[in-house]
């Protein structure tokens, strides 16, 4: 058993856990903790991409006891992928916050921490109740980081968001509840095995606990009738905690992939998945046109973000639904390609915003902005990765979602709300780029130079920035390997019985012995 | 005993999901602890009604599932400290906003 395994969730833990108790350290400290420990993250989520792309599944038994009695943790390359997403983003995301966002409010670092532990967690993990602890772990953190440095709109957005999670993971167990009255387990593998085998008469109430994880999962991910906390909790939520709730929502697909895919695919034709598929695919594509609406009506650079991410969520989830393995690779693409950008337009929103004489992020406001050049080119390359241009990582992700899609029928309804929803997006950033850094002369004037000259370009805040900009275009130039693991991955997704046996293979043979 | 456990789990569920429905922070709370405490007594009678078992293997003959206890004693924590959570950030709202409405202002207090 290899102990580095479980070390994502552990030195989060470890570490929230002693900023917490040294409160009293001086936020250099905290800094030069939180951003340590989130460099081991990376180093770690980079073994194991290495490690998932040599052996298809590495399991770590916790406590030494066996699936499916014990709680596993389970590491494949969608795992993997994901771990490497998560600590690349919350690294930036630290490092943006050090320059000062992270002295609005106290705990700052030991909160992201523990958000860090439950998001990593749920990625690991291969037992459905202890998804559920670790989707409580990352929310009760998001909920802190959410209201970090308080205020009106925050108390506001984050009433909203926590009694919407509330309602969910009371769902979410009574979901467990029906799973575990029909299987008797909620090991991942071991609730596949017994939901292939599950008699006729279990259809219903099977159908009910995955509709009602559908649910959950929606609430997660902001699918459409269960996305109206998400805008405003998002634009609410300062610059680097909204870049790295971006990863929230995804968090709510993986499980879905997880789930759905994995846990309820394992049947021949998966009679229980049929109906959470056929409700995801209009959803999903009515989410997709309603984020394409709110991104043209948004009145502030992070609510237009916020609305992004609920585009991007709409196509992740109308690839899902498919249920194609291609597609899902092509979306897995989308996936690593929309966090990061999305990530950065929070960030972007507000560095320009701290430029911005009045206003800070809103469109109807007309005011002086200093260092418009840099600022100008920035917005407009990150502008043209985030609307899927050439030659950013956006373009490839969506010609492949747009190929793999072509095969299946309807497609012409994923084509045209995903071709639209990017217009609109095109549509609502050339609007606000234009207002703010095309404005003719008179607002360069030299009163604009006077505050130049006083206010210096937080060089640190911009380098992050950049250098996020600059993963979505190596993503795009290294795109061939990339694809390769990800086809690799849903290759894995798709075939669970290998899933189930690598984790029940010792369980199913010596049950076999006994009965012998 | 079947009977009785259904109509607690339905009272409670549905006065917890009225509840919150409504539009003041302290009924929304008070929804979600009934609520959660309804799907606690779910997910514990998810290991079959039966009295006079243990939960422990091996003593007697006829023994209890122990798993839904386990999982309901973490259920129960959690949605302890949430519901807790809650009620301090719903003081906070009410302070903050001058208003318990759960959207922070009264749609129809102009009316009023």
């Amino acid at each position: 058993m290899n102990h580095l395994m479980i070390m994502p969730i552990v030195i989060p833990l470890l570490t929230g856990a002693f900023l917490l108790v040294m409160y009293r350290y001086n936020i250099g400290r905290q800094r030069s903790l939180s951003i340590g420990s989130t460099l081991l993250l990376v180093v770690l989520a980079v073994w194991a991409v290495l490690q998932a792309g040599v052996t298809d599944y590495t399991l770590y038994y916790l406590g030494n006891w066996q699936p499916p009695f014990g709680i596993v943790l389970v590491l494949d390359r969608l795992s993997a992928i994901m771990l490497l997403l998560t600590a690349l983003l919350s690294l930036f995301c630290v490092l943006y916050a050090s320059r000062g966002s992270d002295r609005e409010g106290s705990h700052f670092h030991a909160l992201l921490q523990f958000q860090l532990m439950g998001i990593n967690g749920a990625f690991l993990t291969g037992d459905l109740f202890n998804l559920f602890v670790f989707f409580e772990v990352l929310l009760i953190a998001s909920y802190a980081l959410l209201l970090h440095g308080g205020g009106r709109a925050r108390s506001r957005a984050g009433l909203h968001y926590v009694i919407i999670n509330l309602a969910g993971s009371a769902l979410f167990l009574l979901a467990l509840g029906i799973l575990y009255g029909l299987a008797g387990t909620l090991n991942m593998a071991d609730l596949a095995h017994s939901i292939a085998n599950a008699p006729e008469t279990d259809l219903p109430l099977l159908k009910a606990a995955s509709l009602l994880l559908m649910v959950v999962f929606g609430i997660k991910a902001a699918l459409l009738p269960l996305l109206f906390w998400l805008p405003r909790a998002y634009s609410a939520a300062s610059a680097p905690v909204a870049a790295l709730f971006a990863i929230m929502t995804k968090v709510g697909f993986y499980a879905m992939v997880r789930v759905f895919l994995m846990v309820f695919g394992l049947d021949e034709g998966a009679p229980a998945n049929d109906t959470v598929l056929a409700w995801l695919w209009p959803t999903a594509l009515i989410t997709l046109a309603l984020g394409g609406i709110g991104v043209l009506g948004a009145a502030s650079l992070r609510t237009l973000t916020a609305y992004m991410v609920i585009v991007s969520v709409g196509i992740l989830l109308a690839t899902l639904s498919r249920n194609d393995e291609q597609l899902l690779a092509a979306s897995l693409f989308y996936l690593l390609h929309s966090t990061c950008m999305t990530a950065v337009f929070f960030l972007l929103a507000d560095l320009i915003g701290r430029y911005r004489d009045d206003g800070y992020d809103r469109f109807s406001v007309i005011s002086p902005l200093s260092h418009r050049w840099v600022l100008g080119s920035v917005f407009l390359i990150a502008s043209v990765s985030i609307a899927s241009l050439p030659p950013f990582s956006g373009f490839v992700s969506k010609a492949w979602i747009l190929q793999a899609s072509s095969r299946l029928p309807d497609y012409l309804w994923l084509w045209a709300a995903i071709l639209i929803s990017g217009l609109l997006i095109i549509a609502a950033l050339s609007r606000a780029g234009s207002g703010w850094f095309w404005r003719p002369e008179e607002h360069s004037t030299a009163r604009t130079r006077a505050i130049e000259k006083t206010q210096q370009l937080d060089h640190a805040r911009m380098a992050t920035v950049c250098v996020m900009i600059a993963i979505s275009f190596a993503l795009a130039l290294f795109a061939q390997p990339v694809m390769d693991y990800l086809d690799a991955a849903t290759k894995l997704i798709y075939q669970p019985s290998g899933y189930v046996d690598t984790v029940l293979g010792d369980y199913v043979s010596q049950g076999e012995e006994v009965t012998e | 005993m079947e009977l009785l456990v259904a109509i607690t789990l339905g009272v409670l569920t549905s006065t917890g999901v009225y509840l919150m429905l409504r539009a003041r922070t302290f009924s929304v709370v008070l929804g979600l602890t009934l609520l959660s405490h309804g799907v606690n007594l779910f997910l514990f009678s998810m290991g079959r009604l039966t009295t006079a078992s243990p939960a422990v293997i091996g003593l007697v003959e006829k023994y209890t599932d122990p798993l839904p206890q386990a999982l309901v004693l973490t259920a129960i924590v959690i949605s302890f400290s949430m519901t807790a959570f809650v009620v301090v950030l719903a003081l906070k709202a009410a302070v903050e906003l001058r208003s318990d409405h759960v959207d922070g202002e009264d749609p129809n207090e102009d009316r009023q």
